[in-house]
């Protein structure tokens, strides 16, 4: 298996954020990570990435064990993510924005800064290339000399991919990639992170935005108070009895109370 | 490129006119007061890498100013070192003690970081206050010599000190420009922007602001002994929280975060105090309001309001250009 949680779990105090979750995802597919607001969607991301520790539970990615994993050593092996507020410096143009992005892959220190050596000029080359790179692949070269604060919404998501890709990852948590951009810009989104997973990159992404999930994921996981209520492909997900109960509330075969 | 250009001119013309200062001007007071500014720049160089780029607070400068004075004093006077070791020790024991505080202190995050730094300020101060047989107490530190002589260059005379202080204020602002365009320096600015995704884009941020900290100290370090032998008498007080809020005050008034901000502000700000010298204690009543202003209306500070307007002028550039592109494509779709 490519990456699999198993039973993961994380407490805040008496509360389960997450309970219990057991995910496996397949090389070079789109998973999607749906559920009502507060269910812990962005919180299971958290745990991947090593944002928060687990409470309980294991996480596998190409058959590391990463449960215990600090973040950067999770980034170096391979997986990128975006947040769900873009994170960037708005200050700096696009380019700079996505050059720190290599940093994981380079060595240069303090006395490669202080004395230009042959190993940061080298550096700082493949970490042009490779900003240039995912600057092209999420087709923003057209824009690299802006600064960020000048750019649109929905380049400022596009951004937030290339920077995630900058770190070479084979997997990328994308937290709600398509909030707050106008459906055109959804289907752009879409046909990204498509082309994403068509290069091998496997794609994580949580969305609320049902229709573009639909066409698009491989697979869907749904989440409700912390807990996995159902799993499957989005024909199984569209009928599944929990998933309704979850969305609409409610029991779908709720006695009716007489009074 | 005309930017680039004009900005090497400009870097160009200050360093000649801070060369040929002391031998067009000879004035002792202005070379005085222009020494003291270089000194304290190199410390506020320090405090611009750990508070500017990488986004923390530290408010223990002062005190690694004092133990980097301390230190060159106590070799120099009790230890009988020469000058030029004792300053090579001084600059490494302010370091180690840097790193030691920064392996602590980083575990906390913004004020509580404020806060801790702080305390370990106050620490230095009364260690040096109280350890009467050590530093000598509230009596202060007497007779530390001058630099010694480097082979034929000696420095006995005040020109000769000025041209020192010049010496390592360039070395300091060089490894500044050095590092701040660097991969390293791209990883602090990171840092700074923002630590969640700095994390999860694989940069470690304890090592990098562990790096940072302590290069902070080393540059406080420096300028501690520098002051220490130009000074040639050293007291507790220079380890008092207002001289590290004094220091801040150069920083905010120059710029934080900016390469010429350093220099900018303590130039601006200690000529600005001495100017105002024949109002004696009253003069805070206009300097502090001229302070509060500047940092409400410029946050920026003067470099980085300075730079924030060239900005601003090259977006503009970028817009009208980018206008006459979709112009020019009508023009040629409607053709």
């Amino acid at each position: 298996m490519f990456f699999s949680t198993e039973g993961i779990t994380k407490r805040f105090g008496g509360l389960a954020a997450v309970e219990d979750v057991s995910v496996s995802v397949e090389k070079g597919t789109i998973t999607a990570i749906i559920g009502p607001n507060g269910a812990g969607k962005s919180t299971f991301f958290n745990l991947i990435s090593g944002i928060h520790p687990l409470s309980s539970g294991k996480i596998l990615f190409k058959d590391h064990d990463i449960t215990r994993m600090p973040p950067q050593q999770i980034a170096r092996l391979g997986i990128g993510r975006t947040f769900q507020t873009t994170n960037l410096f708005e200050q700096s143009t696009v380019l700079d924005n996505v050059l720190i992005g290599h940093r994981l892959r380079t060595k240069s220190g303090i006395w490669d800064a202080i004395f230009r050596t042959k190993r940061e000029k080298e550096e700082e080359k493949r970490s042009y290339q490779k900003a240039l790179e995912a600057l092209e692949f999420v087709e923003m070269m057209h824009v690299i000399e802006h600064p960020v604060s000048l750019i649109s919404q929905e380049e400022k998501k596009r951004l937030a991919f290339a920077l995630a890709l900058a770190t070479d990852p084979e997997m990328v948590l994308l937290d709600e990639p398509a909030a707050g951009v106008n459906p055109d810009e959804t289907d752009g989104l879409a046909y990204l992170m498509r082309k994403m997973a068509d290069h091998g990159i496997t794609v994580c992404l949580i969305e609320h935005k049902m229709p573009m999930i639909m066409s698009l994921a491989d697979q869907i996981v749904v989440l409700n108070h912390g807990k996995k209520i159902a799993e499957g492909r989005p024909e199984e997900i569209r009928q599944n009895e929990a998933v309704i109960q979850a969305y609409l509330g409610g029991e779908a075969h709720a006695p009716v109370k007489q009074y | 490129m005309l930017n680039f250009l004009s900005k090497r001119v400009l870097i160009s013309i200050v360093a000649v006119a801070a060369v040929l200062f002391p031998l067009v001007f000879p004035n002792m007071y202005v070379l005085q007061l222009l020494t003291l500014v270089f000194i304290w720049s190199i410390a506020v160089y320090g405090f611009n890498i750990i508070s500017g780029y990488v986004g923390y607070l530290s408010l223990a400068h002062a005190g690694f100013f004092a133990i980097g004075a301390y230190g060159l004093g106590l070799l120099t006077t009790k230890g009988g070192l020469s000058y030029w070791l004792s300053l090579l020790l001084a600059v490494i024991i302010t370091s180690i003690a840097g790193a030691l505080v920064g392996v602590i202190a980083l575990r906390t995050k913004s004020h509580f970081f404020a806060i801790y730094t702080m305390c370990v300020g106050v620490i230095v101060y009364l260690l040096i206050d109280k350890w009467d047989s050590l530093t000598g107490g509230v009596r202060g530190l007497i007779g530390i010599p001058a630099p010694g002589n480097l082979g034929p260059i000696t420095f006995d005379t005040l020109t000769s000190q000025y041209y020192l202080a010049l010496f390592f204020l360039s070395f300091t602002i060089f490894l500044c420009y050095r590092i701040v365009h660097s991969l390293l320096g791209r990883t602090f600015i990171a840092i700074r922007n923002s630590e969640e995704l700095a994390k999860t884009i694989g940069i470690s941020i304890m090592k990098n602001q562990l790096l940072a900290f302590t290069l902070s100290a080393l540059f406080a370090g420096l300028s501690g002994a520098l002051y220490a032998s130009f000074i040639r008498f050293i007291g507790p007080q220079i380890s008092a929280i207002t001289v590290t809020f004094e220091m801040l005050m150069y920083l905010l008034v120059g710029g934080i975060g900016t390469l010429a901000g350093p220099i900018v502000g303590t130039l601006i700000v200690i000529s600005l105090t001495q100017s105002l010298q024949f109002l004696e204690e009253y003069r805070m009543l206009i300097f502090g309001p001229v302070v509060v202003l500047l940092v409400l209306y410029y946050p920026r500070g003067i470099t980085g309001s300075i730079n924030g307007y060239l900005q601003k002028k090259k977006q503009q550039r970028v817009k009208v250009a980018n206008e006459e592109h979709d112009e020019k494509r009508k023009v040629g779709e409607a053709g």
